[in-house]
């Protein structure tokens, strides 16, 4: 039936600062009837009963309970990304609504952003482009110096399917790694990336120089790195954060980098995001922020797009969805 | 004593600490081995010092070792360089008066592949840019279609796989990279294989083929301005390439040409010809383009042991005992 074969699909916007991007429209579009918020509240009446399918990109349209309540066949939603903290699963199945995010999609990116981070960071790489770009820089100090990253100890808080591959590219520069997570890695898989687990987060936290932070936002891991845990870890660490802002306490971590606690952070990932302008990460030398790029290609892009379509004509047609989310 | 000849060999450096000074932090260790004397020190005693020089540390291309030198020193036995490029060294002048000359090659490799693949890293998800946004006072929200360049997966052309090179392979090898490499000579297979790089004989194939370029191969005649015009136009206009060698190696002004015109993607250099550029340089201006201050073996570790390797050069070389890291002029 046609409905099926192209389901009516509610975006945000098609283009614009966070609709869906102009060169993904014609797949879409060959897969799936896109309907704008525009148009929608312009045309409620006719459309309403005719939306199976919300296309969730960049965290919009905001799925709250009017929402739903005005879709009554609304069948699926498919969510760009892994993180799916900004949904209220609960809320959403309430309604009998399934939910896919797009994990495998981002991984790569996110755990070779992390990666950056760490190098970055460690070697001291933009504040060294701002020192060989400065219209004061009359020469180069031999004495100014950054830290390795061969050899130092990687302490991984999340050891999903990023956090992993984050251990992967971190093995080929030597590093020693460990790891906490909420359930242990077999065997086999802590040997393939030489990881050793810490099951207190506190032993991780002491003994790394770089602590890098993967986890899913929850309840529990909702400012897991606050003042205590900022304080376990060395005077020299650095902290890398590419999964939500509110898994550290922001306050916390500016008197931490104010006052030498920990030497350095680089945050892909703030609260909020952008952080206000007169906030203080913003006027520290030892802070790297990049706007939550994680998953930020055009490759990839792409990839969660075809995956989010797949998933929506699944859903749609009653089949098993791709890269569902259970609550 | 003042005529008393010390109980070590005697050591010339240029100076201690400052901006181009043998770093504070290492004179203990060359202490242990030497008696170290400053160019400031040899200068106002030279009658005293002239004759027992056995040795010169050079950090960071200075002292200058010219002929002038090179004549008050007739006892010198061995030039060590910090790090491991020599360009900046007349190694034929040196060999004329009989002088050994060393260099730090294993020291300074992790730390360098290290930096060639920070330097990849940020280029591709463009770092340096994403910084400036997200601390901007301008800064209103973060677009969302505002992208970088995939790494995992991408084909990495590596130029020069000499030690640097092969490190630089086996850490693009974890991001499941596609690894060429153009040589002098090709690597053994079993090399090869374990990194998973392709033999490109010829360099054009490799400029041809990969998303990214990475320059790790020693300045020489044959090496200056290797990539200029026609090596740019045979690159992708998706390409970044990526220096971490001489900033000699590239042709300059075809680069700034190349960066304008979209004939590559973007660049990442830790070399410049000079160091550092002049103020008012086209490079300074692109967008396209990260330029770090030379930091390729910079961190506390790495100097340690560049001086650590030096010194064990020297020493082989003043006790007539074979080593690995003589530079003999071509």
């Amino acid at each position: 039936m046609e409905e099926q074969d192209h389901p009516y699909t509610l975006v945000t916007a098609i283009g614009g600062a966070d609709g869906v991007y102009e060169d993904h429209v014609e797949f879409l579009q060959k897969n799936l009837k896109l309907i704008t918020m525009k148009e929608f509240l312009e045309n409620k009446r006719d459309l309403h009963l005719k939306i199976k399918a919300i296309f969730v990109w960049s965290l919009k349209p905001v799925i709250n309970r009017e929402l739903l309540q005005s879709l009554p066949n609304l069948k699926v939603i498919a969510n760009s990304g892994v993180g799916i903290d900004h949904l209220d699963l609960r809320l959403i199945s309430s309604f009998g609504v399934k939910v896919a995010n797009t994990p495998f999609a981002v991984s790569n990116p996110t755990a070779d952003l992390g990666i950056g981070l760490m190098l970055a960071s460690a070697r001291r790489i933009i504040e060294g482009h701002q020192m060989a770009v400065s219209p004061d820089t009359k020469h180069f100090s031999a004495a100014w110096l950054g830290e390795d990253v061969t050899g130092a100890t990687l302490g991984i808080i999340g050891m999903g399917t990023i956090g992993y591959k984050i251990a992967q590219r971190a093995k080929a520069f030597e590093m020693n790694i460990l790891y906490h997570n909420r359930n242990r890695r077999n065997g086999a898989e802590e040997q393939a990336v030489g990881a050793v687990y810490c099951e207190k987060m506190e032993d991780l936290l002491r003994q790394s120089d770089f602590v890098m932070l993967a986890v899913n936002l929850t309840p529990q891991t909702c400012k897991l790195i606050g003042k205590k845990e900022l304080e376990l870890m060395k005077p020299t660490a650095i902290l890398i954060n590419i999964c939500r802002g509110q898994v550290i306490d922001q306050d916390a971590l500016v008197n931490a980098l104010q006052n030498g606690i920990i030497k350095s952070a680089a945050l892909d990932v703030t609260y909020p995001e952008p952080l206000p302008r007169d906030h203080a990460l913003l006027q520290l030398e030892n802070v790297i922020i990049t706007p939550h790029i994680g998953s930020a290609t055009s490759k990839i892009r792409r990839l969660m797009m075809k995956n989010m379509v797949e998933s929506i004509l699944a859903g749609v047609r009653g089949l098993p969805v791709p890269n569902e989310v259970h609550g | 004593c003042s005529r008393c000849e010390p109980r070590l060999p005697v050591l010339l450096v240029y100076e201690v600490g400052g901006i181009s000074g043998v770093l504070e932090a290492l004179v203990p260790f060359l202490k242990k081995y030497f008696h170290l004397i400053t160019m400031k020190e040899f200068l106002e005693s030279k009658d005293r010092f002239a004759a027992q020089v056995k040795a010169v540390y050079v950090w960071w291309q200075r002292p200058i070792i010219d002929r002038e030198l090179l004549k008050s020193l007739p006892n010198l036995k061995v030039i060590a360089n910090s790090g491991v490029g020599m360009d900046h060294l007349d190694l034929k002048l040196i060999s004329e008066f009989g002088v050994r000359m060393v260099n730090t090659p294993q020291a300074v490799c992790n730390s360098t592949a290290d930096t060639g693949m920070a330097l990849l890293l940020a280029a591709a998800r463009r770092l340096v840019e994403g910084h400036q946004t997200a601390v901007s006072p301008d800064t209103k929200y973060f677009l969302s279609n505002w992208l970088g360049e995939e790494v995992s997966g991408a084909t990495l052309g590596i130029i020069g796989m000499g030690r640097i090179g092969y490190k630089v392979a086996q850490r693009a090898k974890a991001f499941d990279m596609k690894i060429l490499y153009h040589n002098r000579n090709r690597r053994r297979k079993d090399e090869e294989l374990v990194v998973g790089a392709y033999y490109c004989e010829k360099i054009e194939d490799l400029l041809q083929q990969s998303d990214f370029v990475m320059l790790v191969v020693t300045l020489t005649p044959q090496t200056y301005k290797l990539i200029g015009k026609k090596e740019f136009e045979l690159m992708k206009p998706t390409a970044i390439l990526i220096n971490i060698s001489r900033g000699q190696v590239v042709d300059q002004d075809m680069m700034v040409e190349a960066l304008k015109t979209g004939i590559i993607k973007g660049a990442a250099m830790d070399v410049t010809y000079p160091e550092p550029l002049p103020r008012d340089h086209p490079l300074l201006q692109l967008k396209n383009v990260i330029i770090t201050p030379h930091l390729g073996c910079k961190t506390h570790r790495s100097y340690f042991m560049i001086t650590e390797e030096a010194v064990q050069n020297i020493l082989a070389v003043l006790s007539g005992l074979p080593m690995s890291s003589e530079v003999l002029p071509d």
